[in-house]
């Protein structure tokens, strides 16, 4: 598996760390009932499938990354910035 | 058919003539007092239980590809009972006795091997911290003890005692853990639920969940709608998709973890070696392959396989722990999909659906649960009660926060465990 980070290119998977479902973007307002925080922190669809995740690209440019990757075939799909994932989704 | 040393010399001299299949090929009935989703071990072994402790016979598995295709096929055979928290002890502990006993329960060769497994440590800190569990594992009645490094090089004189970076301290010996062949567990509760009357029915997906007014119904399939009373998911890594057909998200994300073998060997290791600092353990399959594995690849993945970053990683440690090891050659790699829990321990509960169970969040240490997990399964859908050593292992500890039960104190948060 390679990711193509938008800033450095395709580089090997080792420079990257994976934090999960791209869910830290929706974080819950401070008015958010326990069950929304439940499920902001523990409940995942978890799919067989395509699935927007966030990476870490810590041995390379330092950015957070949304990428979208096929669970069953391990093919990366999309990979952009969290920031812009962030603006776009906001 | 019974399993004898007897039947074994007569078939034996009369050209293997007399096998007959060990269970049957049914088709699915409509309707079944109990179905269990997932015929894996867990599954099967929740089917053995149903029907030989509780006396449900009329009940299916129904599996989507074959009988232990998944998990049970794919792990590297380890069974122990050093779990320290309360809940997970005494169901571990209760567990490695069914395993003591199960080949004689089942009429079935798991070839269960009580060969011992020693945790290396390398520092002060991790020999007093295996010192404590030592003392959890004995205070739960289970056996365990401290190997001085001059009692560890009479064991195992070929690994590196003085590496600069983790010289070995010593190991904390758990004698009555050790391995089983994974296949045949499976094999053998299958077997034995079968010959209890429970339809064991392959090449049979469930595709819908059938749920009434809060009340389950019975389950779609590839094969026809079923209905049931009580339907229990036991589907391990795919978890999600199936408690998706009932509405529900869990707390659950799969990961693939790699395990490896080399080529056949002469006996060079007699127990199972972990070396935790290293991410690694090995043991020694009774073919002679060394079975061995590492860490997760950290990420979510349905693949069954893994990439290369992982692998190195497990063959430095390899080499780092046990330089021999260089001249073994590698044979297979395969991967497993594990269903990891926020909190590193399994759910055990029932859902907000009445009748219907869900069984998940083994992580990476499911086959060495496949007894109790079945035997608690069992009970909670018989009784509708968890049995007394799951009831710790509720699906809204993590909403509520209470009584988590994380093993490892690394928090109860996805991607720690």
């Amino acid at each position: 598996m390679r990711i193509a980070c938008p800033l450095c290119g395709e580089r090997d998977l080792r420079e990257f760390t994976y934090k999960g479902a791209a869910l830290a973007l929706a974080y819950p307002s401070e008015a958010a009932s326990a069950q929304e925080w439940d499920d902001y922190l523990h409940n995942r669809d978890n799919p067989a499938g395509p699935t927007r995740e966030l990476w870490y690209h810590g041995s390379g440019c330092t950015s957070w990354l949304v990428v979208t990757r096929n669970t069953v075939t391990h093919e990366i799909l999309a990979v952009e910035l969290a920031e812009n994932a962030e603006e776009a989704s906001a | 058919m019974r399993f004898s040393a007897l039947r074994v010399l007569k078939e034996g001299l009369t050209g293997n003539k007399g096998w007959s299949p060990h269970w049957r090929d049914p088709a699915p009935k409509p309707e079944y007092d109990a179905i269990i989703i997932g015929g894996g071990g867990h599954g099967l072994s929740t089917a053995y239980y149903l029907a030989k402790n509780h006396g449900m016979t009329n009940i299916a598995v129904l599996e989507k590809g074959y009988l232990g295709g998944g998990n049970v096929g794919r792990n590297t055979t380890i069974v122990r009972a050093n779990y320290m928290m309360e809940g997970n002890s005494q169901f571990y502990s209760h567990s490695l006795k069914l395993w003591e006993g199960l080949e004689q329960d089942l009429n079935y060769n798991a070839m269960m091997s009580q060969r011992g497994i020693i945790n290396l440590v390398h520092s002060d800190g991790q020999r007093d911290a295996v010192m404590r569990r030592g003392n959890m594992m004995l205070s739960q009645g289970d056996d365990a003890a401290f190997l001085s490094p001059a009692e560890l090089k009479q064991k195992l004189p070929y690994l590196n005692y003085d590496n600069i970076r983790f010289p070995i301290y010593g190991g904390l010996y758990h004698k009555r853990g050790g391995t089983a062949r994974h296949d045949a567990v499976a094999w053998g509760y299958a077997r034995g639920a079968d010959q209890r009357g429970v339809d064991l029915i392959q090449n049979c997906e469930v595709t819908g969940i059938d749920i009434e007014n809060g009340v389950v119904k019975g389950v779609q399939t590839t094969r026809g709608a079923i209905k049931a009373k009580k339907v229990g998911m036991v589907v391990a890594g795919r978890s999600s998709q199936v408690a998706a057909m009932a509405g529900m998200r869990l707390p659950v994300e799969s990961h693939v973890l790699q395990a490896f073998v080399t080529e056949g060997l002469k006996p060079v290791l007699d127990n199972v070696v972990t070396f935790g600092m290293g991410h690694m353990y090995i043991s020694q399959s009774d073919k002679g392959g060394l079975v061995f594995g590492g860490d997760l690849d950290f990420y979510a993945s349905y693949a069954q396989r893994g990439n290369l970053p992982t692998k190195e990683h497990v063959m430095e440690a390899a080499m780092c722990l046990m330089p021999m090891i260089g001249k073994a050659k590698v044979l297979r790699s395969w991967g497993g999909i594990m269903d990891m829990s926020p909190d590193g321990s399994f759910i055990m509960d029932q859902t907000h659906v009445d009748g219907l169970f869900v069984n998940t969040g083994w992580c990476y240490g499911g086959f060495k649960a496949v007894p109790a997990s079945g035997y608690c399964m069992a009970h909670l859908m018989a009784t509708g009660q968890s049995h007394e050593y799951t009831a710790r292992h509720r699906l809204d500890r993590f909403e509520t926060g209470r009584g988590l039960m994380d093993e490892e104190t690394t928090g109860s948060q996805h991607n720690l465990h």
